[in-house]
Parts: structure tokens; sequence; C-alpha cells
């Protein structure tokens, strides 16, 4: 066997496992949320394939709800695009966060351009907290296992729920909803190396809610680049002086 | 509600290109940073400030059948399931678990 069989052989092997992270805690609680867009979309009068189409095109929950929030007011094209838009910023920091870990010096730009695409905060999370353990060359492969099959697998749970569950019983519903914040906090801070990190965590988790009372129109673009720059500052602050204690010692 | 092809040319201009935009920026800029660099580091820091900001907003302000519980058993549930998990020496299935069953817990007890 030639040597770039075998590569080839190791990466279908990385996107295999990629894949398998479909069935990891966080992905199955974000399958939950996406049966309830589900019931959402056939609320608002979207047809089914309208709703998978949407799952597939966006991939970010809450613009999905946005959008289809706009649909129903009867917003024009371009207020929807301005409130989906709104909302959608924050994948910018999300995915250039990610690319410099998740990328070789020869990964084509158009592959991470299309895998950008899967990126939204279940992904996000995953990468965040699995790339550090997959070789550098197969990350861009378990990445696009995990991606591709986590949207892939939502877009059919859309399409089979859409009609079938109209709702979950109220204490069931509640512990859903509860779900994904409550991972989110223990994960992103179990997968957290670096303090500036830690340090931002904190800062968003206060800045968020306290913003969306000030301003709920822009509250997590303030938080998070306001809230991240602070924590950044913080960081840099507390690494100066720790250079210096260490020169002066 | 809109005229059928309608629809799908809303999706992909308001939905997936209005979305899409970011993520291919974020690709553009991402490309540039150097894994050590400090740039990066701001950044890590910016995206890990807003999916926080998010998620805290979750607990603080849900949608859907949750917003119907107090706002004092959510918290509690949250601050002392994260308690709980750095006990744990930060088990991620605890972290999970406990606020769960705190707030099911707290909802049994509260139901009229």
């Amino acid at each position: 066997m030639s040597a770039e069989q075998r590569i080839e052989r190791g990466s279908l092997n990385w996107f295999l496992v990629g894949m398998r992270g479909v069935l990891s805690l966080p992905a199955l609680i974000l399958m939950t949320s996406y049966v309830g867009f589900s019931a959402f979309a056939l609320e608002a009068g979207l047809s089914r394939s309208e709703a998978v189409a949407m799952t597939l095109g966006i991939w970010a929950l809450p613009a999905q709800m946005i959008l289809v929030g706009s649909m129903l007011g009867g917003a024009n094209i371009a207020a929807s695009f301005l409130a989906v838009t709104l909302s959608s910023i924050r994948m910018m920091p999300m995915v250039a966060s990610i690319v410099p870990e998740m990328r070789t010096p020869k990964t084509p730009v158009w592959i991470l351009l299309f895998l950008s695409h899967f990126i939204a905060i279940t992904s996000w999370v995953f990468a965040a907290t699995h790339l550090r353990d997959v070789p550098r060359q197969h990350r861009v492969v378990f990445f696009a296992g995990f991606g591709m099959t986590l949207t892939l697998t939502n877009a059919v749970i859309v399409g089979i729920s859409y009609g079938i569950v109209s709702q979950f019983p109220p204490m069931v519903a509640g512990a859903l909803f509860m779900l994904t914040p409550v991972y989110f906090v223990s994960s992103i801070w179990a997968s957290a190396k670096q303090v500036v990190v830690k340090l931002a965590f904190v800062i968003g988790v206060v800045l968020g809610p306290l913003m969306a009372l000030v301003s709920p129109q822009f509250d997590v673009l303030i938080a998070g680049i306001g809230g991240g720059t602070i924590a950044y500052l913080i960081d840099r602050y507390r690494r100066r002086r720790k250079a210096v204690s260490q020169e002066s010692a | 509600m809109l005229e059928e092809y309608w629809v799908y040319v809303l999706i992909a201009v308001a939905g997936f290109l209005a979305t899409d935009f970011w993520r291919w920026l974020g690709v553009l800029a991402g490309n540039r940073l150097n894994e050590e660099s400090e740039a990066l580091n701001w950044v890590r820091a910016v995206a890990t400030a807003l999916v926080m900001a998010v998620t805290a907003k979750l607990i603080v302000f849900p949608t859907g059948t949750l917003a119907n519980s107090p706002l004092w058993l959510r918290l509690a549930a949250a601050g002392i399931g994260f308690a709980l998990f750095l006990a744990s020496g930060k088990k991620v299935a605890v972290g999970v678990a406990a606020p769960i069953a705190i707030l099911v817990v707290g909802l049994l007890i509260l139901q009229p």
C-alpha cells in the first residue's frame, strides 16, 4: 500500500471519529432544540421543506427563530436581513478563534470557507474542547465529520418531527431548555486552559444579562466585544506584572 | 403566508447570506492569526464572552416553558450546580445533571 493510501485511511478514520461526536451529550441536546424549532416552524405556518431548508441554509438556531419571527411579522426582505445579520455578527469571532487551531499551513481557504458554515455554538464548543486532542493534519477532516453530520442529522430531525411533536410536557420542556445553557457553562469552563478564557467567561456571564436590560438590541455584541476586550486587558496586565516580578526576582 | 418561491429567496438572502457572510469574514480574519499571537488571545476572549453572554441570557431571560419558573430557582440551580461541578473536579456530567435535578425538584415543590 502506498503512503498516500495510508494517509487517506487515517483521514477517513478521523472523519468517522468526528461523526461519532453526534452521539455526544451536547449534540443530543441540540437535537431536542431542533425538535422545538420544527414545532415552532409549523405553528408559524412554514412548510416542512421550508423548515428543513432554513436549518440547512442558516444553521444557527437564534437566527432561524428571528427569521421566522420577522416573516410572521410581515417584515420585508431588507428588514429581515438586518435582524438576522445583527444576531449573526457573533459568528465572526467564533469562527476566527477556531480557524487558527483547525488549519495547517497547507489547508486551502475554500475548505475553511465551506466548513465555516457548520460552526454554530454547539460545534464551536465541540471544536474548542476536542480539536487539541486531534493530530493537526487531521483536524479539518475531524471537524468536517462532526459538523456536517450534526447539521444533516438535525435537518432530518426537523423534517421528521414536523407535525409529529407539537409540544413536550411542560416539565420536560423546562428541563430541556435548561440543558443547553448548563452544558455550555460546564463544558466551556472545563475546556478553558488559558486564564484569559476564564476571565472572559466570567465577564460574559455577568455582562450578558446586564446588557440585555440596558441595550436589548446589541446586548450580546456589547457584552462580547466589550467584555472580551476587558478580559484581554486584565490578562495582559496580569501577564506583564508576572513577567516583571520574575525579572526582578 | 407568503408565495412559495419568495420564502426560499428570503431564506437564501436574509438567512443564508446574512449569517454566512460573518462566518466567511471569520475565516478570512482567523486565517491571518497565528496560533500563539496576541490578537488570537483577544479574539478568543471576545468569542468566549459572546457565547457566555448568550448562555447567561438563556438562564436569566428564558423563552418558552422555562419563562414561567421563578428566576431565583434558575439562578440557584445554575449557581449550586456550577459549585458542585467545580467540587467534583470539573466533571461535565455533574455540571449538567446537578442543575437539572435542582430545577426539576424545585419545579415539583413549587407546583400548585
